[in-house]
């Protein structure tokens, strides 16, 4: 190997990263220029953009291969050898209630719902009352992913088919629709797409596929996948809960 | 000076999105685990590289692409930008199709961002990895892609039309069902975890964008009700591309090549993850 080496490869990413943002530039200038006859406003603000983007994408995933991904799986590894589920367990909830708390996305949907929830009448409509609401909603919500998180680590252990338990979520999701009060129902919908961050998704896939790997009989495909499923199915079940109790 | 500003701001934000995960890792490692990490320098430098990339990532997106691409979706639901002549003028009944540039934006701008999603090219990276390369990096994301592109597509037709939205979810549920029980086995996990990665950094902000300005320009839609579900759309169509694209592999025999789209010298002196 030459010293060059490190820099073909770091150019090769960026020229990969360039390519995965394409699309959007093309999307972005076709609607602009034949859809809605606008010229593009500032264009060396866009590529000073578009640099920062791509610079950054590189570093990601850079990072993700020699931090986020072997963090994640040796891990994972060290607690199938230790075999202390009730510490795996903990670490599993830890994961995901702390990943949640703080996501940014979900403090904005939180007091979206509650400013809905006003305006729908079920709770008051003073500052108070919806602050307390939407705190209620986060913690719900990050509970709920610490909880997916657990029935998910201890799937792969056990190695049961993940079909049974999202279709069978899918089914309480199906009767609480037909419980919890409309304007919940889009929220909780969509709360199960935003609990799961950029950051949160590697580490939670290695680790799966680090315990699958670890453990005898698992193969890391078939048993390793699935935690962020887990993680996106029970907000939907813990907010409708929220609404129809709160 | 005010980028240096924002870029502060943006810098920490990602912090704090970092911070949490970092002290459950390091408390974990430290009390529970007490085993040193192996390469610890080079992990932290890689929680290092991440920190600076999506920093960097976010800050280039909402200097460049985020203000216009929201504007467009304004415009774009705009009044004055609905045509309103030709599709009722033909086929009376037909009001919905005034907003055809809306559906036709959704759709591209949802397979745009599903392409540059980092999480999900994390997922993509992996599963091809653990799949030895039959499942390969490009096929994965472009059939995510396409979901998102069809459920945001949909999903803002159901706003102009004004359907409740748990309708299209539970029919989408019988699809996935029935489709769980036909797909080949090894891809269903990952086909339910590409629901969940498709919607996070770059794709929340701008069909959320979308979202509530069609709700607020459609007549008799409420923003705060309506505006709402675009995610889950998101979210449900991804598991049926996936599953329908495992399928057609599935039918059209494995006599693929492996793809390396990756190169897997980006990291070369990660040893792999011992298996037992």
């Amino acid at each position: 190997m030459s010293a060059l080496t490190p820099f073909l490869s770091f150019l090769r990413s960026l020229l990969q990263s360039l390519r995965d943002l394409t699309p959007i530039i093309a999307v972005v200038a076709f609607f602009e220029l034949v859809v809605l006859h606008q010229p593009l406003p500032d264009v060396g603000g866009l590529l000073v953009g578009l640099l920062f983007t791509v610079l950054g994408l590189t570093f990601f995933i850079y990072g993700l291969e020699m931090g986020l991904f072997p963090i994640g799986e040796s891990m994972a590894y060290d607690f199938a050898r230790k075999g202390n589920l009730v510490w795996l367990l903990l670490f599993a909830f830890a994961l995901g209630f702390g990943t949640t708390v703080a996501e940014p996305a979900l403090i904005a949907v939180a007091g979206e719902a509650a400013q809905a929830a006003a305006v729908a009448g079920v709770i008051d409509g003073d500052a108070a009352a919806q602050d307390s609401y939407a705190y209620g909603l986060r913690m719900t919500v990050a509970l709920s992913v610490g909880v997916a998180i657990v029935i998910g680590v201890f799937r792969i252990l056990k190695g049961w088919p993940i079909q049974y338990f999202i279709i069978g979520g899918y089914v309480l999701v199906m009767l609480m629709t037909t419980q919890a009060p409309r304007e919940i129902i889009g929220i909780a919908y969509d709360s199960g797409g935003v609990t799961t961050s950029t950051i949160t998704v590697p580490l939670v896939t290695a680790l799966g596929v680090g315990l699958a790997s670890s453990i005898r009989g698992r193969n890391p495909l078939v048993d390793g996948f699935g935690l962020i499923a887990f993680a996106s199915l029970t907000p939907m079940i813990f907010v409708m809960a929220y609404g129809i109790l709160v | 000076m005010e980028l240096l500003i924002h870029a502060a701001r943006v810098l920490l934000g990602t912090a704090m999105d970092v911070l949490p995960i970092a002290a459950v890792i390091v408390g974990f490692q430290v009390l529970v685990l007490r085993r040193p990490v192996k390469n610890a320098g080079r992990v932290a430098l890689g929680f290092f590289y991440v920190l600076i990339g999506l920093s960097l990532f976010l800050l280039g997106l909402e200097e460049a692409l985020f203000p216009l691409g929201r504007l467009m979706a304004e415009q774009l639901t705009a009044h004055e930008f609905i045509d309103t002549s030709w599709p009722a003028a033909l086929i009376p009944g037909f009001d919905w199709l005034d907003y055809a540039w809306v559906y036709a934006f959704a759709f591209a701008i949802g397979f745009a961002t599903t392409i540059a999603e980092p999480s999900l090219i994390a997922v993509a990276i992996k599963a091809s990895d653990v799949s030895a390369g039959a499942i390969g990096v490009r096929g994965l994301r472009i059939s995510v892609a396409i979901g998102v592109a069809v459920g945001i597509s949909l999903g803002t037709y159901r706003i102009v039309v004004g359907d409740p939205i748990h309708w299209y979810i539970i029919t989408g549920y019988v699809v996935v069902m029935i489709q769980t029980v036909f797909a080949p086995k090894m891809i269903i996990p990952l086909a339910y975890d590409s629901g969940g990665v498709t919607t996070s950094t770059v794709t929340v902000p701008l069909v959320a964008a979308l979202g509530l300005g069609l709700a607020e320009s459609v007549p008799g839609r409420n923003p705060l009700i309506d505006g709402f579900g675009l995610i889950a759309f998101a979210s449900l169509f991804p598991i049926m591309s996936v599953m329908a694209y495992a399928q057609l592999a599935a039918w059209r025999g494995r006599s693929r090549q492996p793809e390396t789209e990756y190169d897997p010298h980006v990291a070369p002196d990660i040893p792999d993850f011992p298996q037992e």
